[in-house]
């Protein structure tokens, strides 16, 4: 039998806000246990919680951008459960009238991934098991930390089809400057909702969701297991049971959670301590009439004016911080067609060899501008400016200082070039006949020889111009 | 509306309450007094009524954006039964 795949989505993204969702506390990443906390955030009876107003704002830029109906009178509902993560007993989050629904997001291949609904919630503190003590450490740093939680219909096929849509969500959210989207911080995370039916039927079959899905890879992964698995035990004759199932990375297999923490009663109420909201038509249209260029419209826009290929320009703008990076550079008067080459070459290389995003790195576009000023001016040769590059990528370092100490400077005089030709025609003459005899080979091989007379810092260029006018003098 | 015992014990276990067996048939019997009352609402004609989830007419009630310092972390966990230092103490909660 052929079978389909049908996912779902959740995905909690943390808001960029300084301060947390009801109190002044920070958002600040880290800190040393319980040092970003107040009697609000921890639960203390007899606190009020005050509704960050920048909360709202983020929530409905995200709404509006993903297409979504603003609900202009909206409200916070209590979900009561009973674990240390929440100090309260409750999560203030929206059930009733979350703040935007009915959303459309289009992904590259063409299908639009519909959005049920995105609402502003409140994140759990973190707990730490002390195999000591046999204990729990609970740190509520975290705790109230705004999160806004984006619920799409049953709308993918794929894990291809999942992994375009959180690039286009967090490119977006990146773009309209609500979260950093960082998934290793936590700050993007996901939980899945699969389930497999017979190619063609409209049903939907019983469904798991998996949790604790911490990269794009790992998504990516759990996605076909799980698919498979569900396969297999229908095939077998076995039956899919609702679940939550744990996605362990190490071991490349989904986990069933224990039952207890599938049970599920919430028991949701509106909070009387938070106000409704009821957002003014006015507010919409001025945050609508603000909404930044996005990354498909940059990509458009580069392709227009600086005649870059769509790949190009997409792999630019796909995070913010490198479409941000690359403006600045060509803002200081760069080439915008070699500034695009450094940066899907070398930048992304760096990057990547050292599992960084580009929003955390030191070189700034002005360092990046000097160098390929001097690879155009003639004064670093290509290969040297790698290494140039290499050196200075992590401190942001100094270009012109860094040539200039190690002596990297480009050989452009001819005399230099010559008296390295004739030094390397009179150690291989057998090299000269070779190519006399129409061994092409031994002229790569002269020019070799001549580069490392002058240490790789000569113009390639002019060094094969001088190996062959010499060669045709022999 | 009838609460059967039943009723109760899922009741109790959600809110992690551990009742003896006197303690369960008199905790149905005084929920179901309590619906009993509340049910009064329902002889109420509500026809014209919008449901409303707060009763003042206070809307919007917002704060700017601006951090202020936490409280200080000797403090904050003072009252709490057994704390270590830096974090609260539970029993044993993660898997």
């Amino acid at each position: 039998m052929i079978w389909e795949t049908v996912i779902g989505l959740e995905t909690h993204v943390e808001l960029a806000t300084k301060t947390k969702i009801f109190c002044a506390c920070t958002t600040a990443f880290g800190g040393d246990p319980n040092t970003h906390c107040c009697p609000v955030c921890t639960g203390m009876p007899g606190t009020l919680p005050v509704l960050n107003g920048k909360v709202v704002e983020f929530a409905a830029r995200a709404g509006l951008a993903l297409g979504c109906e603003i609900t202009r009178y909206c409200r916070f509902d209590r979900k009561n459960y009973f674990y240390p993560d929440l100090p309260k007993a409750y999560q203030v989050s929206q059930l009733y009238l979350p703040i935007a629904r009915n959303g459309a997001v289009p992904i590259p291949g063409g299908r639009t991934i519909r959005i049920h609904e995105l609402h502003m919630e409140e994140d759990a503190g973190k707990l730490v098991h002390d195999p000591w003590r046999d204990q729990t450490r609970a740190d509520y740093n975290r705790c109230g930390v705004p999160l806004i939680e984006i619920v799409t219909e049953p709308d993918f096929r794929t894990g291809n089809e999942v992994i375009a849509y959180l690039e286009k969500l967090r490119s977006t959210l990146q773009y309209l400057g609500v979260s950093d989207c960082k998934m290793q911080e936590g700050s993007l995370r996901c939980d899945v909702n699969l389930s497999v039916r017979p190619a063609g039927s409209v049903g939907l079959g019983t469904r798991t969701e998996m949790k604790n899905l911490s990269s794009f890879k790992a998504i990516s992964r759990a996605i076909v297991y799980e698919a498979r698995r569900q396969i297999e035990l229908i095939e077998e004759g076995g039956r899919v049971v609702q679940e939550t199932r744990r996605w362990d990375e190490n071991k490349d297999a989904t986990y069933a959670m224990r039952s207890k923490e599938n049970a599920q009663d919430y028991r949701y109420f509106p909070d009387p301590d938070i106000p409704p909201l009821e957002l003014p038509q006015s507010y919409l249209e001025r945050l609508r009439a603000e909404q930044p260029e996005m990354a498909w419209e940059k990509a458009e826009r580069y392709q227009r004016d600086y005649a870059l290929s769509a790949y190009d320009t997409e792999m630019i703008t796909a995070q913010k911080a490198l479409a941000d990076f690359f403006e600045a550079a060509v803002a200081l008067g760069t080439d915008p067609k070699q500034c695009a080459n450094w940066i899907m070459g070398e930048v992304l290389r760096a990057l990547s060899e050292r599992g960084m995003e580009p929003g955390d790195m030191a070189l700034t576009p002005g360092t990046l501008s000097r160098l390929i000023a001097l690879v155009q001016g003639g004064r670093l040769n290509r290969n040297t400016a790698v290494k140039v590059f290499d050196a200075v990528f992590d401190q942001n370092g100094d270009v012109d200082a860094y040539v200039k100490e190690h002596g990297l400077e480009q050989i452009s005089d001819p005399g230099a070039v010559a008296t390295a030709v004739e030094k390397a025609f009179g150690a291989n003459p057998k090299s000269i006949l070779d190519y006399k005899a129409g061994k092409e080979k031994a002229f790569g091989f002269l020019v070799g020889q001549v580069m490392r007379e002058l240490h790789g810092r000569a113009d390639p260029k002019a060094v094969n111009e001088a190996v062959r006018a010499g060669l045709d003098r022999c | 509306m009838k609460i059967t015992e039943e009723m109760v014990d899922y009741v109790s276990a959600l809110a992690r309450l551990k009742l003896a067996d006197e303690e369960r048939s008199a905790m149905a019997a005084e929920l179901e007094h309590i619906l009993e009352y509340m049910e009064m609402l329902g002889g109420l004609d509500t026809h014209d009524i919008a449901p409303m989830s707060h009763i003042f007419p206070v809307r919007n009630v917002l704060r700017a954006d601006v951090a202020a310092p936490s409280m200080d972390r000797a403090v904050l966990l003072s009252g709490a039964p057994v704390p270590d230092g830096e974090a609260f103490l539970v029993p044993k909660a993660v898997d």
